[in-house]
């Protein structure tokens, strides 16, 4: 289970985070929407560590984040980056098995490679995707590079940054599918931000809204139709007009 | 309001320069702490070295072999005025092992590698390589920094050494091809007057900018702004800092070396 319990980030003046609060039981599926710069990755990057909230906790089945042991907490996690984050030097068996090839977790390179390839063949990948260089492959391609690196040491909890976001509507919705079954498959914990509202429908189990630095609406997917949330409405409606101003 | 504005602006610039010193000091303190904790990255540190040594040979050897030439006809169109034109073979010898070899090496390595790194670690920064390396439970300054430091600190030394023989070759292929000094005697002037000290105070010094160079290109590119123009900013700033440092640091080693 992760707790945010009244998180707060500042920028210089501009004040990002402020006082979020929200929680995802374990085994469940929180997707965060929000306008862009609301500060969606911002509350990921500081659940991960990336950059410390200035107030509030983080906890993670009960340990405080801030004092956990970095390497230990950090291998709970996958993270599946908006453009795939994926390490150009290195082909894209070595990307996928980063974590397998050192550290902690680390493994013969044949038995990597091996779990490499199975984790590509999972996100619908041939094998001889596996030696070419990220650089040689598709936006979607990437994406499911991403994807298979973020699961490849079956983390407890995924993260999902924008995982739509630049794909044509047909590849989205086979990461949507993907994400959704993957999550289910592995049991994990899963947070997503997202502006995309078919990412929304195939992946949450509940819904957190951020606006103007707190959580706005939160509540289980089946309840976003009805929530009588204007903000929440006019989001997921893409209406210009409504409480959240539309700069022209 | 008017009167005070120059006050603030330097007041501004000097506090904002001091706090850049003070910057770069803890990110030196900090990779020279991260190399001395497990793991090591021999697969990164190979490949620096590779990039850093081997593919800089080139253009270090072109500069060498070209100043040793210039160098032998400057000086021996300067020690014509008071028939000293002898002296061709020790002078370069001297110039290009004490100073121009590592300073002119370590201004090429610095053109070509600090801003080959800072652009490099820039893109994984507003890529979110480095975040990613984060969630991996990978040290981005172990994983990035300390190979490319260390690589750097030990290549660059070496590639000192190499430039050194190729000047002090340029020297002796214009002695004895357009000032007809006799080739034996060319190389044994050379021989006769080079000391151990003159080629390893070059080499060490060749070690100090090495470091310098792989510093500053790892400095600025951890900390390059947004986009193509954050990733340009740093890569300008990493080859313009480590340059400076570099002539910087040269003056202070050649003042503890040679008058202490």
């Amino acid at each position: 289970m992760i707790c945010l319990e009244n998180i707060h980030k500042s920028f210089g003046n501009n004040a990002v985070l402020q006082g979020i609060n929200v929680t995802v039981e374990a085994g469940n599926s929180l997707v965060i929407i929000g306008g862009s710069g609301t500060g969606k990755s911002v509350m990921l990057k500081c659940i991960l560590g990336l950059i410390p909230p200035d107030q509030g906790r983080i906890l993670v089945d009960g340990q405080d984040a801030e004092h956990a042991e970095r390497d230990a907490f950090l291998a709970r996690f996958g993270m599946l980056f908006q453009g795939g984050a994926l390490f150009d030097s290195l082909p894209v068996w070595q990307n996928v098995a980063f974590r397998l090839l050192r550290g902690a977790l680390k493994r013969s390179p044949a038995e990597a490679r091996e779990i490499a390839v199975e984790k590509l063949r999972r996100v619908g990948l041939s094998a001889d995707v596996a030696n070419k260089f990220p650089g040689e492959l598709s936006g979607g391609m990437q994406k499911r590079v991403g994807l298979a690196r973020a699961i490849a040491a079956e983390p407890e909890i995924i993260f999902f940054d924008e995982p739509t976001t630049g794909l044509d509507p047909i590849m989205a919705g086979v990461i949507n599918d993907l994400i959704r079954e993957i999550v289910v498959e592995m049991g994990a914990t899963a947070m997503t931000i997202t502006h995309d509202m078919s990412s929304v429908r195939a992946i949450a189990d509940k819904v957190a809204m951020l606006h103007n630095g707190v959580i706005q609406w939160s509540g289980p997917i089946s309840d976003i139709d009805q929530s009588g949330d204007p903000y929440l409405d006019q989001f997921i409606h893409g209406r210009a007009e409504g409480p959240i101003e539309a700069i022209r | 309001m008017i009167l005070t504005a120059p006050l603030e602006f330097i007041g501004r610039n000097t506090l904002s320069f001091l706090a850049a010193i003070g910057r770069v000091t803890l990110f030196a303190i900090e990779t020279l702490r991260q190399l001395f904790l497990p793991p090591f990255y021999l697969r990164e540190f190979a490949l620096s070295l590779l990039q850093i040594g081997w593919l800089s040979l080139p253009v270090v050897g072109l500069t060498a072999f070209f100043t040793g030439g210039a160098l032998a006809l400057q000086i021996y169109s300067g020690g014509a005025r008071f028939n000293a034109e002898a002296v061709v073979p020790s002078i370069v010898a001297i110039g290009m092992t004490r100073e121009l070899g590592p300073v002119l090496g370590g201004l090429m390595v610095a053109a070509r590698v600090a801003s080959s790194i800072a652009a490099e670690i820039g893109t994984m920064k507003v890529t979110e390589q480095i975040d990613a390396l984060v969630t991996l439970s990978t040290n981005p300054m172990r994983y990035l920094t300390v190979p490319r430091v260390l690589a750097a600190t030990l290549a660059v030394p070496v590639l000192v050494a190499v430039g050194d023989a190729i000047g002090i070759m340029g020297g002796y292929f214009v002695g004895i091809n357009r000032l007809d000094f006799n080739a034996a005697a060319y190389l044994k002037n050379t021989v006769d007057f080079l000391e151990f000290w003159d080629i390893a105070s070059g080499m060490v010094k060749g070690a100090v900018f090495g470091f310098i160079v792989a510093l500053m290109g790892c400095y600025y590119g951890m900390r390059s702004g947004r986009g193509a123009q954050g990733v340009g900013r740093a890569t300008k700033s990493a080859v313009v800092a480590s340059s400076v440092l570099i002539l910087a640091s040269n003056y202070v080693l050649t003042e503890v070396f040679f008058t202490a």
